[in-house]
């Protein structure tokens, strides 16, 4: 269990999140009680083709908010947007970003991790040829020993360098990696290279930490442990944005959802609205969402007689048309 | 015997030549720039020769010493920011390139007839324009001397047995080093097949190496401690020095234009970059270098102004390169033609041959790759008929060799002799 | 005729490594015929040839430049002063010079067989020479002063130019005339450019290296010519065909002895690039070792000149061009309408995916070598016949322009690379024509390329990918 001293926040209630979403407008691009995000116009071109343009964006403060839509509406661009790896083409023309009360004018993506807004990557950028330990205190933020005419004294920066050992020691217990602390990062698991990145990127005692994906390629007993993670992140105050795919994840821990679709914002609610909105089901989450495919149960005998039906009527009516 | 005694000779005075510390501390440099932080800049003699110019010119127009070793630096900090700023955002190869044409450039013009007043165009700048400073300085005196002066012709005249003895204590010194160099090869663990016990604690699978604690710090898996190893290695590597000195004394004025106060001034200024260096690299500054190294986009989500880091990197590798180039123009002249494209790529077949990312890597590669030219060269000229290959011939050949080598290192053996092979499966 | 270049910046004392016969042994001066036909003589032509023939004296232990065979050294308490009395035809010997110091002490010295003169003086500042005119041949002339004033100092030699020129030389060329002529020189070179950078780009797109041995592939196919031709007599044609097939080969054999398993091997692309990096040094000095350091010919006789309206060229510079141009459409056609040509564009513009679709990568990439190589090689020998001779070191000047027309035109597409290739051409032909000083012509190219990696790091032509 971490030692740390951070206040579990009132939001770790599930009553009081509850209470606090309830009143948001259910529209995409609503307004929030307490934003810790704002960000507008962000739109981003490739030649001729729009891939991402958010008129509208803002992120509730200490709660956990889903971002979800199918393959290609633009989710990892836009996340690269706002933090600060891909430069908008609306850049000069009204882009804004707001990040807890300050405006992120350079938003280069060190200025925008400076600012307490941290990520991970879909593709995990472990740093396989260092030990775990040294990913870690890489993570660390503010330290003198990083700059050029300090770091050769040592004595200016070996106090700092202990301080950050120590937490990072924590986390990685945490995380349940520390025996792994001198081993190469590259010779982790790919599901422990992500807990690896995501305690690396809590080094900085990040306000807002933004996940690209977390369960992409997770096995199901360490998806239940990440989520466990996710959660306490968010009990312990800090907000938290992810990008999905997984709807059972999403329903499961998400406060809030937000929906792309082929660049723009088209839906925000709490997760069942979002989910039980006709539109969005059948365009983005299938029409048997519902139904859990690898039931076999669901191979009844008239299912069957039905399935095949339906194959039968559709291969008349493509004799018809051919 | 009488011609591997001449072979051996020579290569020991290449050694030690200032042309060797130079090209040490250059590679020194090219080490910060490539091997901690992956910078591939191609125009490391570029940053060589404007330091040499720098302090030639400064010097010969009767500037004080320092103030020309300091304008030399200064030259190579303006080229670093100039080459710098445009590129350090782009790929990999476009500073290359970049590194490559810019040194050409520096060339170019120092070999211009329009500079002839200040660089002496291709010319270039006689060494005792600037020279008279640094020899003033010497307190070695104006004799000459022999190093070592107890040495082999002392015992019985020089006689076989003696050189006998002298070599096998010499091999098994360099035996003892190579052991204990092995020996204390830092290797963090691998995730074995480790197997829990019924309280949940790992303990290692049969046959693997046990931890010396488990849980904590496993680094160390040797008999030897540190301390030991390296006192050790320190004595071993002394007794080396002094066992090849005393069996091929070398004599040099004391100090002139290229004696033992030239050597010695450049082999203390080798262990001063050696010093810095190894205070950079493990520092955090150094951290941030090989994490820049391995993944821009992963340091700079985390916070780090990744531009600004890299530019001091090729700043302070170009200020060990300027460095270099003042010592390799110290007992010789200034020369655009001799530090160009070629001494580059000596720089780095020194590098990569010692091993890069390692601090003693650009030294040791430095030393063997002289040495070893002098040898094929020596070897080359002594048994080869000039019929075959005559004596020009020979010293081409030994470039081919140098090129072929450089070749097969990155091929076979990407970490160099000191170098850590999972650390240096360098990927661009 | 091919002519001589005029007594430029380049003299002899003032650059004695541009010089060949400073250094013995290391070089021999190439026979270039020396005549007067009519024609503006293009100094810029001249300073090109001067300057792609210079000798890079890349050995560390070249000593200071001296030893002519003159009487004049420089020491701690002498200085010299020295020059070469030369015309557009030739050296001029048996010239009388005037040397005076300042105190106003007049001292004589006459040029030698070779057109040389130098004198010793022990007191530094600033020495009048002059030249005698009347010691002059008849139809020779001083073209500016007769008479220039030089610093002498203590440990160097000055070097006093005083440009002559034959009755013949027309030097009121107009500007127009003189920029048509250096933008024919600038096409040509950039012609030849072209053929080796399209090989470049392309092994660029496919397979992500820079090749930094390319130029020495281009000085192969020179030094090929050089035995094909000039030692073992085949006929021109014959041999060049012989000579590409050869480098052809050449390219095969690097990508299936090399290449290949180096890339199944998961070698990194930095890797690759040091190892092209050794190669290059490797055959560098291989070419030293079998031709010496001299300038060698494809074609021992002289080239006749051709005038079209204002610009003069050899016959063997428009056969170049225009075989150049036959060749570089046939590539361009290739790409476009071939299968294979297409699957070579498929495999530079994403290989994951040409594989994907079927396309036999290695396959792709094992022709683009062949290819590549093949064209550079011919690229060199057309090189080596157009500036009639081909050194071991001529890569290293092709090099960085090849880098600098690829970078400029776009990494990885050929089309980018045609087109890089003729500005750069363009660039270092002109630029002494609008002003650059002779000896930055190269320097020119690649402050233009470094100015446009600030702006347009893709290139003219490249996709504009996140190149950081």
């Amino acid at each position: 269990m971490s030692e740390s001293t951070v206040a579990r926040s009132d939001l770790a209630d599930p009553a009081t999140r509850q209470a606090l979403m309830a009143g948001v407008d259910a529209t995409p691009g609503s307004a929030k009680p307490d934003s810790i995000l704002v960000v507008d116009n962000i739109v981003r071109q490739f030649g001729g083709m729009t891939a991402v343009d958010v008129s509208h964006l803002e992120v509730q403060r200490g709660i956990i908010t889903a971002l979800i839509g199918p393959n290609g509406a633009g989710k990892t661009t836009f996340f690269n947007l706002i933090t600060g790896f891909d430069k908008p083409s609306s850049a000069k023309t009204g882009a804004h970003w707001s990040f807890d009360g300050a405006t992120l004018d350079k938003t280069s993506a060190s200025s925008v991790a400076k600012a307490g807004m941290v990520r991970t990557f879909q593709l995990t950028k472990a740093l396989s040829r260092m030990t775990v330990m040294d990913n870690m205190m890489l993570g660390a933020q503010g330290q003198a020993g990083e700059n050029l005419l300090k770091c050769v004294f040592k004595p200016l920066w070996s106090g700092q360098e202990r301080a950050i050992e120590e937490k990072a020691k924590e986390l990685l217990q945490r995380f349940k990696l520390l025996e792994k602390k001198d081993d190469y990062a590259g010779s982790l698991s790919g599901g422990q290279r992500k807990l690896l990145e995501m305690a690396r990127a809590l080094m900085s005692d990040p306000k807002m930490i933004m996940l690209d994906e977390p369960m992409a390629g997770v096995n199901p007993a360490l998806t239940q442990s990440l989520l466990g993670h996710i959660q306490s992140l968010r009990d312990d105050g800090t907000t938290v944005l992810f990008v999905e795919h997984d709807m059972h994840v999403v329903r499961h821990i998400s406060d809030w959802v937000a929906v792309m679709a082929e660049g723009r914002l088209v839906a925000e609610g709490p997760a069942d609205t979002v989910m039980s909105d006709t539109a969005v089901i059948d365009a983005y989450l299938g029409a048997h969402h519902d139904t859990d495919l690898g039931d076999d149960a669901l191979l009844s005998d008239q299912a069957m007689v039905e399935i095949q039906q339906e194959v039968a009527a559709e291969e008349a009516e493509r004799e018809e048309e051919a | 015997m009488d011609t591997i005694q001449a072979i051996l000779n020579s290569m020991l005075r290449e050694a030690i030549s200032p042309q060797t510390a130079a090209v040490a501390i250059a590679a020194i440099g090219l080490n910060v720039h490539f091997g901690f932080t992956g910078l591939l800049n191609i125009g490391q003699s570029g940053f060589m020769l404007l330091g040499a110019y720098g302090f030639a010119i400064s010097i010969g127009h009767g500037l004080p010493l320092i103030v020309g070793v300091l304008l030399g630096f200064a030259a190579a900090l303006v080229f670093a920011l100039v080459l710098g700023a445009p590129t350090l955002k782009l790929r990999g190869d476009y500073l290359a390139i970049v590194t490559i044409s810019a040194a050409e450039i520096i060339r170019y013009v120092g070999r211009s007839a329009l500079l002839t007043d200040f660089t002496g165009a291709a010319q270039g700048l006689q060494g005792v324009s600037y020279r008279t400073p640094f020899t003033n300085l010497s307190f070695f005196g104006d004799g000459d001397s022999t190093l070592s002066p107890f040495n082999i012709y002392d015992i019985a005249g020089g006689a076989v047995w003696v050189r006998l003895v002298g070599w096998i204590a010499l091999a098994a010194c360099i035996a003892g080093i190579v052991l204990l160099v092995k020996a204390g090869r830092a290797r963090p663990t691998v995730a074995r097949r480790a197997s829990r016990d019924a309280g949940g604690r790992l303990t290692p699978a049969a046959g693997t190496e046990s931890r010396a604690d488990l849980g904590a710090d496993a680094r160390q898996v040797t008999a030897v401690s540190a301390p030991v190893r390296r006192t050790g290695i320190g004595v071993l590597v002394a007794l080396s020095v002094f066992l090849l000195f005393f069996l091929m004394p070398t004599s040099y004025q004391d100090t002139g234009v290229s004696g033992w106060w030239v050597r010695f001034v450049a082999w203390l200024l080798v262990a001063v970059c050696l010093l810095v260096v190894y205070l950079l690299v493990r520092s955090p500054w150094g951290r941030l270098l090989r994490g820049i190294r391995e993944d821009e986009d992963a340091i700079r989500s985390l916070g780090k102004n990744v531009f600004a880091i890299k530019m001091q990197a090729l700043i302070i590798g170009g200020l060990f390169g300027a460095l270099g180039g003042m010592l390799y123009v110290l007992p010789a002249s200034v020369q655009p033609d001799s530090m160009g494209r070629s001494l580059t790529f000596f720089c780095y077949t020194a590098l990569l041959l010692g091993g890069a990312a390692t601090i003693f890597g650009p030294v040791l590669g430095a030393v063997i790759f002289y040495a070893a030219r002098i040898m094929i060269k020596g070897v080359a000229n002594a048994y080869i008929p000039d019929s075959i290959m005559n004596g020009q011939q020979t010293e081409q050949f030994s470039f081919i060799v140098v090129g072929v080598a450089l070749m097969l290192i990155v091929i076979f053996r990407p970490q160099g002799i000191l170098g850590n092979k999972r650390e240096l499966r360098f990927n661009v | 005729m091919w002519r001589a270049p005029p007594p430029g910046p380049l003299d002899c004392r003032a650059a004695p490594a541009g010089c060949v016969e400073e250094v013995p042994l290391k070089s021999r001066p190439t026979v270039r015929e020396i005549g007067g036909e009519g024609g503006a003589l293009r100094g810029v032509a001249g300073a090109v040839v001067l300057l792609l023939l210079a000798p890079l004296m890349l050995l560390a232990t070249a000593p200071p430049a001296g030893a002519v065979g003159t009487l004049c050294l420089p020491s701690a308490t002498t200085a010299c002063i020295a020059g070469t009395v030369r015309s557009d035809a030739g050296v001029v010997p048996n010239v009388k010079l005037t040397v005076t110091d300042p105190s106003g002490t007049a001292q004589e010295v006459v040029t030698g067989d070779d057109g040389r003169w130098n004198v010793q003086v022990s007191k530094e500042g600033a020495y009048k020479v002059a030249l005698q005119e009347d010691t002059l041949p008849d139809n020779v002339a001083v073209s500016g002063a007769n008479e220039v004033t030089v610093q002498a100092k203590f440990n160097a030699t000055a070097p006093a130019l005083i440009p002559v020129r034959t009755s013949t030389y027309v030097s009121s060329t107009s500007k127009v005339d003189e920029l048509i002529q250096s933008s024919a020189s600038g096409l040509r070179l950039g012609l030849l450019l072209a053929l080796a950078s399209i090989g470049l780009s392309l092994i660029y797109g496919t397979t992500g290296l820079s090749n930094f041995a390319h130029a020495e592939q281009v000085t192969l196919g020179g030094i090929l010519g050089y035995f094909v031709v000039n030692v073992h007599g085949l006929n021109l044609w014959l041999g060049g065909l012989l000579v590409i097939v050869l480098c052809g080969f050449t390219g095969w054999f690097q990508d299936r002895v090399m290449w290949q398993p180096l890339r199944r091997r998961g070698l990194g692309l930095t890797q690759l690039m040091i190892v092209t990096i050794g190669l290059s040094l490797a055959m560098q000095y291989t070419f030293q070792y079998t031709v010496g350091a001299r300038t060698v010919r494809v074609v021992q006789d002289n080239p006749t000149v051709r005038t079209i309206g204002p610009i003069t060229l050899t016959n063997q510079s428009f056969v170049a061009m225009g075989i150049s141009i036959v060749v570089i459409a046939a590539v361009g056609f290739a790409l476009l309408r071939t299968r294979i040509g297409r699957a070579t564009r498929a495999v530079s513009d994403n290989p994951a995916l040409a594989a994907a679709s079927g396309i036999d990568v290695d396959r792709v990439i094992r022709l683009v070598w062949t290819v590549a190589m093949a064209l550079a090689g011919l690229s060199g020998l057309l090189y080596a016949l157009v500036t009639n001779g081909i050194k071991w070191d001529s890569g290293l000047q092709i090099l960085l322009l090849l880098f600098a027309a690829v970078t400029l035109g776009g990494l990885g597409t050929a089309f980018g690379a045609l087109v890089g290739s003729l500005i750069i051409g363009l660039v270092v032909e002109l630029s002494p024509v609008l002003g650059m000083p002779g000896d930055f012509k190269y320097a020119t190219a690649l402050l233009i390329l470094i100015l446009l990696l600030l702006v347009r790091p893709q290139g003219l032509l490249g996709r504009p990918e996140r190149v950081g």
